[in-house]
């Protein structure tokens, strides 16, 4: 994560998708974006598989969606921080993402102090509505004015 | 071939029937780097890696799926190596019904990753039939100086989920 220009939801949303190479390369896409809550989604990709006999994504792909919907639920956040660098992130696997659907992750920065930002996000496919993975994370934050 | 290089070349080529169908390992350019058998996975440093731009920085999701990949492929490794037996694990390997799964994994970020190669190498903590702990530390240009680790669970193949 880097640095936002503005406070405004869809500017954040804006550089976010132009800046972060990686979720770039591999599709990711703002779904929606309101204080301190994020939803970004990625489609199937054959490139990111993780066990080949079954087809299922890489746990690190839905890592990287949710390091990425975390980090933006957090610039989105209200308190207005300028950068966000992830400390933590941990994920819960509940089942594998179905192979041929998008993931999608919806995150919520729930808690901002002075310098580390809390965030609880998701990932669901649309096959069920039970999720795939549930994730935990914290951010080492900063403000401009600060 | 004498005997030495043909075991060698059959622990290569196990090796490379673990992680040659894993799309991803591919796709981040991860390779894994063999002395007898202790693995260190390598992450070449590719522009298309890069999370935060101003920095720059390898992307978090990056470094958790090199970390994530480096503990499974050690884990499988390390089964097939003590428990299956060289010949066996190739068969096994050969119809890749031998991966463990992700129940939960943890990475703490030290440091940010720089643009430049990354290491990794993973330790099967715990290690039972059903359930596996695994440890993993990621560098770059110092052994000494990790710029990630993370803790895994696994639930291993064939167990009851």
């Amino acid at each position: 994560m880097g640095s936002s220009s503005e406070n405004n939801p869809a500017e954040t949303a804006e550089w976010f998708l132009r800046h972060i190479r990686f979720s770039r390369e591999i599709g990711m896409r703002v779904e929606g974006l309101t204080e301190g809550k994020a939803v970004i989604s990625m489609p199937y990709d054959a490139r990111l598989i993780g066990d080949p006999a079954t087809g299922v994504l890489h746990g690190g792909a839905v890592s990287a969606l949710m390091d990425t919907c975390a980090g933006l639920a957090v610039l989105a956040h209200p308190s207005g921080p300028d950068t966000a660098a992830t400390l933590n992130l941990r994920i819960d696997y509940m089942r594998a993402a179905r192979p041929g659907l998008r993931v999608t992750a919806t995150a919520e920065c729930y808690r901002v102090t002075r310098s580390v930002a809390f965030v609880r996000a998701e990932a669901t496919d649309d096959a069920v509505t039970s999720p795939v993975a549930i994730a935990t994370g914290t951010f080492t934050i900063q403000r401009a004015n600060e | 071939m004498s005997t030495a290089e043909e075991i060698e070349f059959r622990r290569d080529r196990l090796l490379r029937s673990l992680t040659e169908g894993v799309a991803m390992a591919s796709f981040l350019g991860v390779a894994f780097d063999r002395r007898g058998d202790e693995l260190t996975a390598t992450l070449p440093y590719d522009g298309k890696l890069i999370g935060n731009p101003f920095i720059p920085a390898l992307h978090g999701g990056v470094t958790a799926a090199f970390l994530e990949m480096t503990a499974i492929i050690e884990l499988t490794w390390k089964s097939v190596w003590q428990e299956l037996g060289e010949e066996q694990g190739l068969r096994q390997a050969d119809n890749q019904s031998i991966m463990p799964k992700t129940i939960s994994f943890s990475v703490d970020y030290l440091r940010p990753g720089m643009p430049r190669d990354s290491y990794a190498r993973a330790t099967v903590t715990r290690s039972g039939r059903r359930y596996a702990s695994v440890h993993v530390e990621g560098w770059q240009d110092r052994r000494s100086r990790l710029f990630a680790e993370a803790n895994g669970q696994f639930l291993m193949p064939g167990a009851h989920e």
